[in-house]
Parts: structure tokens; sequence; C-alpha cells
């Protein structure tokens, strides 16, 4: 009973990230050589993909169809014009804005994956936050960009346009805001006495995100840029 | 090793002072291994499997109850058993409760049961998320059918098409309970499909090439693939739609810019998968038995797996042959039609292989075997069926008359169902430590067969003679009244059947108890890994992992070849089985919150629906779920687990060392099962 290959003891505290007593069940031996959790995130977003593929379908078939919008000044809430489509009301500055910033949070993402990697508890305690506080800037902006739009009278039943388009943001906002959650409650867990933030579990996390930040992508291209 | 020294051997987990950490948030673990907690807090594929059978056969009787409704109303031409309206909700409840309440949770049953026995291994990758897939799919289901009681069930027919699908149309509650109750039993299919996948792909026994996989894997692997690809299509057309009635959109709304034809799609996207969803696990299952009490390995194993895949390609390119009455152009019409005939060669293919591995066979017709030969019968029948739907004009006029209901029921009862049925005979003395009686099964399977034939056959002529589906009633003049009749005797036939299959089950089980009998671990001379361990499987499935160097190992352990080339037992069964009485195995331990997050599910629905209240109460439960799990290590960390399979009820000390030290390492608990 002496190997059973747990050297972490009771009462000798190891910060998890620099002792590397889950190492003997990150190299945990699976048919693949990948660890059950890995790959499971890799099928359930290959699931996701067609979540996304339906509904950009759907935002597709519906963006140019028309429906009076009745345009309201955001402030003063005066008439001033008709749109016909939710694309009429794009800011097309703002939301590059908004996106690159999540971008961005790719990077941060990336960075916390190495601190992980090399066992920096402190550099991942900080891109971890980093990359769930761009999360958030993005999510506020999206909030930000729907609250205007709203205002300006382009609601969720206006026409079938805007009801795709706030299906499709909305859904990605949400994989977004849920991203962001599991990024804190990653975070949460490394100040644990024992922590189970293993680097293949932030690793996971980030394959969740870029995943978010790659659908983005197209999301924008789809939305934003083709006419 | 400052943990294991710090206890003294006797010390059990329960002692005073123990260096084990309860983490945080963890309630005392359900430990009982017998009595309902034992079930209900269970995460072992075993019991999880057992019980998706046992809560879909009681949906069956639901179901069923639904088709004698149906069938007694269409009798005779006037009748008022049933009103229009209710009529529409009985078909259509029908319908769905057999695909998502009945057929797709006994494939899951099978493939729960099966998959981790077949690769050898000791439980799937996330037992856990397994007990949550069950759950969510019980309640769910439950859910569904409350709208019974709500107001009156869903009532556009199981595809429920736009408009009808609209507030307009269908004003009740009832087709919000269908949409949210699907996504509900959706997720629990997704989970699974995951769960699965990665059991089948990472957890396989040393040896275990992709090619010594058994078909029934190898099936029950290509539809959790169809299942994670279809679902999310499903799941954005049912959002669609919950949006449409409950928030005011306008996506299949013909008249303010909305488009019926996309339900259409989305939902034949999704539900032309499903067909094979449906039906790859029942090939599976058949590629089992038929192997078995022929005597013969099955015959073209590479072509049995390829054309398995090749169907889960296909089945993605013909879903617009439900629509060729609906107007999506020549081109599109040509093209699935195309499709629609190719598909039908690797489904050949198929048949062609179970017609030579019986061929030249020495067979036993036991009431399984008779199950699996009524699939390649019957299902042949419904796939020549299926292939006049290619032809657009002969389906054209075949659309939405009763040859439709004829063909689908003949490839899922007579192909599902049927394969269902022998799966429950063939591996019921595995799960439960009895066979089924043998001459009772024999009567289950002629009056099933009979009756089925009754029921469906008939119904080809009808719908040629142009009798709709989904009317509630017909007029005598019609000239439908005698293969009516003839089909609503067929259907209680079908439910006499159904009843010998209960009494079966109840006889068989009393008789056993009376006998105290004991099936051996290879009651039928079988071929796969599962018949090498005592039946009824004990807790932890395999004393030692197997390693693997043939397909159909285990009979390759029992036979081998003289020189001649004729086979010759090498061995008995016995003595090249396992005991079955492993002691110190880890397994993972029981837990309270998959039941918890899944009960959460359900109250989100009536909140959606009717009020927010609700949901948030079904949130809290979700959250209380979901913070319980995290912080629950897989393993426990006090669980004396050296019991397990052992007769003897002592844990022994080093048992729980190990378990003890286990929980340690808990964050990969889960691969903890399954050393290798």
């Amino acid at each position: 009973m002496t190997d059973v290959g747990i050297e972490m003891t009771d009462d000798v505290k190891v910060p998890p990230l620099e002792g590397g007593h889950l190492t003997e069940h990150e190299v945990h031996p699976t048919a693949t050589g990948i660890s059950n959790e890995k790959l499971s995130m890799w099928v359930f977003l290959g699931s996701e993909c067609l979540l996304f593929g339906g509904l950009i379908s759907t935002y597709l078939l519906y963006k140019n169809r028309p429906g009076a919008i009745e345009v309201r000044d955001t402030v003063s809430g005066a008439h001033v014009g008709n749109a016909q489509r939710i694309s009429d009301l794009f800011d097309i500055g703002f939301t590059s804005v908004s996106s690159f910033i999540l971008l961005a949070s790719s990077l941060t993402m990336v960075f916390a994956v190495l601190a992980a990697a090399k066992h920096q508890q402190d550099k991942l305690r900080l891109w971890l936050g980093t990359t769930a506080a761009l999360g958030a800037v993005f999510v506020g902006g999206q909030v930000y960009e729907f609250t205007e739009f709203l205002n300006k009278g382009a609601g969720y039943t206006s026409n079938v346009s805007t009801s795709a388009f706030y299906t499709l943001t909305g859904f990605h906002g949400v994989h977004v805001s849920i991203g962001i959650l599991i990024l804190l409650a990653t975070l949460a867990l490394t100040f644990r006495e024992r922590s189970q933030v293993t680097p293949e579990r932030v690793e996971i996390v980030g394959l969740y995100w870029h995943f978010v930040d790659v659908v983005w992508i197209l999301i924008f291209t789809v939305i934003y840029l083709i006419k | 090793m400052a943990l294991v020294n710090a206890r003294t051997p006797l010390e059990l987990p329960s002692g005073a002072e123990t260096t084990v950490r309860r983490p945080l948030g963890v309630f005392q673990r359900p430990v009982r291994p017998t009595g309902w907690r034992s079930w209900v807090f269970t995460v072992d594929h075993k019991k999880v499997g057992i019980m998706y059978g046992a809560g879909s056969l009681l949906f069956f009787l639901v179901g069923g109850i639904e088709a004698l409704l149906i069938r007694t109303q269409l009798a005779r031409p006037g009748l008022k058993v049933l009103s229009a309206d209710l009529f529409n909700q009985v078909f259509t409840m029908h319908g769905v409760t057999m695909i998502f309440l009945v057929v797709m949770p006994l494939q899951a049953a099978f493939a729960n049961y099966l998959i981790p026995l077949q690769i050898g291994t000791r439980d799937v990758a996330f037992p856990r998320l397994n007990a949550l897939s069950f759950w969510i799919w019980l309640f769910g289901s439950i859910f569904f059918n409350t709208s019974w009681f709500l107001g009156g069930g869903a009532d556009g027919g199981w595809f429920n098409y736009a408009p009808n699908n609209g507030v307009i149309f269908s004003p009740g509650h009832g087709i919000d309970f269908y949409a949210v109750g699907l996504q509900i039993i959706g997720v629990a299919s997704l989970i699974s499909a995951v769960n699965l996948i990665v059991t089948v792909i990472n957890m396989r026994a040393p040896g275990m090439t992709w090619f010594k996989l058994p078909v029934f894997t190898w099936m029950a692997l290509v539809t959790q693939f169809l299942l994670l690809f279809a679902l999310p299509v499903i799941a954005v057309a049912l959002f669609l739609l919950t949006f449409d009635r409950l928030y005011g959109s306008n996506f299949f709304n013909a008249s303010l810019g909305g488009d019926p034809m996309l339900w259409e799609h989305l939902f034949w996207i999704f539900g032309h998968p499903e067909v094979y969803i449906m039906i790859m696990p029942s090939f599976g299952i058949v590629s089992e038995i038929i192997p078995v009490f022929s005597r013969k390995p099955i015959f073209g194993y590479p072509f049995m797996v390829f054309s398995g895949i090749a169907i889960g390609f296909m089945g993605w390119g013909v879903w617009a042959h439900h629509m060729f009455a609906s107007g999506i152009g020549p081109m599109s019409v040509m093209a699935f039609s195309l499709s629609t005939m190719f598909i039908a060669v690797p489904t050949g293919v198929k048949i062609l292989n179970w017609l030579a591995t019986m061929w030249g066979g020495r067979l036993r017709f036991s009431t399984a075997m008779l199950f699996a030969i009524g699939l390649v019968t019957m299902f042949t029948i419904g796939g020549l069926s299926g292939v006049t739907h290619a032809f657009a004009p002969a389906d054209t006029q075949q659309t939405d008359t009763y040859y439709i209901v004829a063909h689908f029921h003949y490839v899922l009862f007579g192909g599902a169902l049927l394969a269902i049925f022998g799966g429950f005979y063939f591996w019921w003395p595995k799960m439960f430590g009895y066979r089924l009686g043998e001459k009772v099964g024999k009567w289950n399977f002629w009056l099933m067969l009979i009756g089925f034939n009754l029921t469906f056959g008939p119904m080809h002529i009808l719908g040629l003679q142009g009798m709709s589906r989904r009317i509630f009633t017909y007029s005598p003049d019609q000239g439908f009244d005698f293969w009516n009749m003839v089909a609503t005797i067929g259907a209680f036939t079908i439910a006499v059947s159904v009843l010998v299959f209960f009494a079966n089950i109840i006889t068989s089980f009393r008789k056993h108890r009376r006998t105290q009998e004991v099936v051996s671990g290879d009651p039928w001379d079988a071929r796969g890994l599962e018949w090498m361990i005592p039946s009824p499987a004990p807790e932890h499935n395999y004393d030692e992992i197997p390693v693997v160097t043939e397909l159909d190992e285990f009979w390759h352990r029992k036979y081998g070849h003289d020189e001649e080339g004729h086979l010759v037992r090498i061995a008995s069964a016995e003595e090249v089985s396992q005991k079955g009485d492993a002691t110190n195995v880890h397994l993972p331990s029981p837990s309270y919150w998959p039941i918890v997050l899944a009960a959460g599910l359900p109250f989100i629905g009536y909140g959606v629906i009717y009020n927010l209240a609700w949901a948030v109460l079904g949130g809290l439960l979700l959250l209380a779920g979901v913070f319980g799990w995290v912080m629950e290590p897989s393993t426990d960390p006090e669980a004396d687990h050296g019991l397990h399979g052992g007769d003897d009820l002592e844990p022994t000390a080093e048992a729980a060392f190990e378990e003890a030290a286990a929980g340690e390492g808990d964050p990969q608990a889960e691969l903890e099962e399954a050393p290798r």
C-alpha cells in the first residue's frame, strides 16, 4: 500500500500548481492518450457547431426580409425615419471595437493556459481574471447595443430580421456569459486549499473560450460585414 | 504517504479524527447498497441502463394505450370514441411518446448497460453525467406528459408542421409542452451522447482496437454521433418555435415574413438522422444475436461496420425526401431522390450479411433469435416500401396517406422494437440473473409478429386506396371498413403480446425466486466479453480488465481449431470466465446531485410556459445541483469501497486506504475506475 502514487500529504500544504501532485493523473492512460475530460469538450464543441450553424442559417434566411421599423431618436423619442431591416441600424465602428476586445480575450486566455502549464499560480489568476473581464466588456457592449436598437424602435418582434438577429447574437452572448462564469469559477477554485485547477482543466476552459470567440468571428462576418 | 500512515489500519472511515477532509458543500454520501436509495442516487451504468429500460417500458404502455385509442376510433366508420380534437392530440402524443420516450431511451438502456461491458471497462467515462442524463430524460418525459392534465397534449403530429404549430392554429399549451419538453429530453440525449462517445473512444480494454469492437458498440457509437450533431438542430427549431409561441416572434408565420419551410427543413435535418438513431442500435442488437444462435461469426464484419458508418453519413443527405410534396423544386427533388435510393445500399448490405451469417449455421430458434429474424424480414419489407418513397411521383401520391404510416411502422416497430424485444430475451439473464421463459417467449413473439402484420400490413392497401393519415374518421362509402377493422384487431393482438411479455417477466422472476436457480455467466454459449463475467453482472463488471486479442474474444477463449480447421472446444466457459469476486475495486461513489440538478429543469419548463416564478425555483435547484456537483469529488474519500463485489462485508483496511488515497487525487477520479 505504499505505491498508490499519491505524494500529497494532508499536513503539508503544497501549492497545487507547483507541487505537481496531480501529474500522475494528467497522464492517465486512455486509449487515445487524450483525457476523457478534454475529449468530451471537443466532442461537445462539435455539437455546438451545429447549434450555431442552425442559428446562422436562420439569420441568413431572414436578414433581408423587410418589415417596417419606425426609427426613433434615442434621446427625444421623436420619429426620425423608417428602417426596413435590423442591419440599417448597425453601428459598425462600435461593434468592431467590442469584437476586437473579445478577440483580445483569446490572447489572454492563451496566457492563462501557458501560466497554468508553467505552474505560475499568480499569473494564472491574473490572466483568468483579465480574460473574464474582457469577456464582460464584450457582453456589456452587447447589452448597450441591444438597448440602443430597442430605444431606436427595433424590438425583438419588430420583424423577422430583428428576431433572427437578437436570437443569434443573444445565444452567442449567453455562451460568452457562461464562459465568464466558468472563468470566474476556475479563478475562485485556484484559491481553494487543495486546488483542483490542473493545467489541463485550464486548457479545457480555454477550448470553450476560443470556440466562443471563433464563432463570433463567423457571426460578426455574417451579420456586420456581408451586406 | 503521510496520509495513509496517519491512520492505523483498524481505524475505519467513520473514525473520530480522520485526516481525510470532507470537501466543502458535500453532505454525507448516499451509501446504501440496497433499497430505493441505491437506485435513485446510483451512478452505476448498469443500474442507469435498467432504469432507462423500466422507465421507457412504462411509457411504452402509455404510448400503447394511445395507439389502442386511435385504432378503436378507426375500427368502424363514423365512430365517436374520440373527438376530432382529442384524436389529433392522441396520435401526436402517441408518435412523440413512442419515439422520444420509448424507442430512443430503450436504445439508451442497451447502450448504457452494454457498452462498458462490451468494451471491457468498469463504467462509462462520466458516471455522474450518465445518471444526470437518465434523470433529465425521466423528468422531461413526465413534464411532457403532464400536458394531458394541463389543457391537453400537442396536436400537430409528431413533426408539428408550421403553421399548425403556431398559436393561431393551436392555442392551447400542448405544443408549448412539446417544444420545451423535447428541449429538456434533448439535453439528456446530448449529455449521454458526449459521455458514450468518450467512453468508446477512450476506455476500450487493452487490445480492443477499432476492428475488434463488437458490432453493437459500433452501431451505438454511430448513433451517438448522429445524436450529437442532430440534437442541436432540433434544439434551434424548438427554440424558434418556443419564441414564436411564447414571445411573439414570427419565424414560422408566413403572413409576417416568416417561413414555414424553415421549420420543415430544420425538423427533418434532425428528423431523418433521428430515424437512424432509432434503428442503428437495433441493427447492432441483431448483429449480436444472430451469430450466437447460428454458431458462426458475423459475416463480413468490416462491411457491417462500414455500412453502419455509411448510413450514419448518408443519413444527413436525405432529409428533404420527407418534403417532396412541399414544393422544394425539381433539382432538390431529384438530388434527394437519388440520395434516398443510395442509402438503401448500405442497409441492403446489412440484410445480406445477416442472411449470410445464418447461411450454413447451426441455427437455434430461441426467442431472441426469432425476434432478430423478425427484424431482418420485417425491416426488409419496411425498407422496400421506403425505397418506393424515393420515387418522387409515387411519393407525391403517397404523402400523408396510410401507406406512409405502414412504412414507418414496418421499420420502427418491425425493425427497432422487434430487435429490442430480442435484446431483452438475449441479455435478460446477464441483467437479472434469470432467463425469461422460452415457451411464453415464443407466444410473445408469434402474437407480436402476427398482430404487427395484421395492424400495419393492411395500411399499405388503405394508403394506396387514398385513406389520409391524421383523419379522425371516415365514411362507410369510402371502402375503408374492412382493412381498418383488420388493423384494429391486429393492434389488440399486439397489446396481448405485450401483456404476455410482462407476464413472462413476472412468472420467470417467480420461478427464479422459487427454484433459486442461478443462470451461468454464459447461458447461450455466446461470443462477446460481456458473457465472461457472472450473471447478473457484478457491480464492478470485471475483476480484471481483459486483454483482447480477437474479435469475439470470449468465443476464441472457449474455442479453437484443430489441424483440419474444425471447431474444437479448448476450454469450458467456467474456466475462462471471471468469478466476479474481486475486492478493492475503485468505483465512482453514488451521488445526490444528478437527480437534484435534473429536477430543476421541468420547473424551468413550467416557468417558461406559465409563470417565471417557477423558473426561479427550478433555477435554484439547478444551481444547488451544480454547486454540490462541483464541490463533490466523484469518488468519496470516506467510502469503504473495498467490499464491492465481494461476499466479505468487512472492508479490508487495505481497501479503505486505497479509497482514501484515491479521494486525494480526486480530480481525475472518474478515470480511477478503469485502471489499465
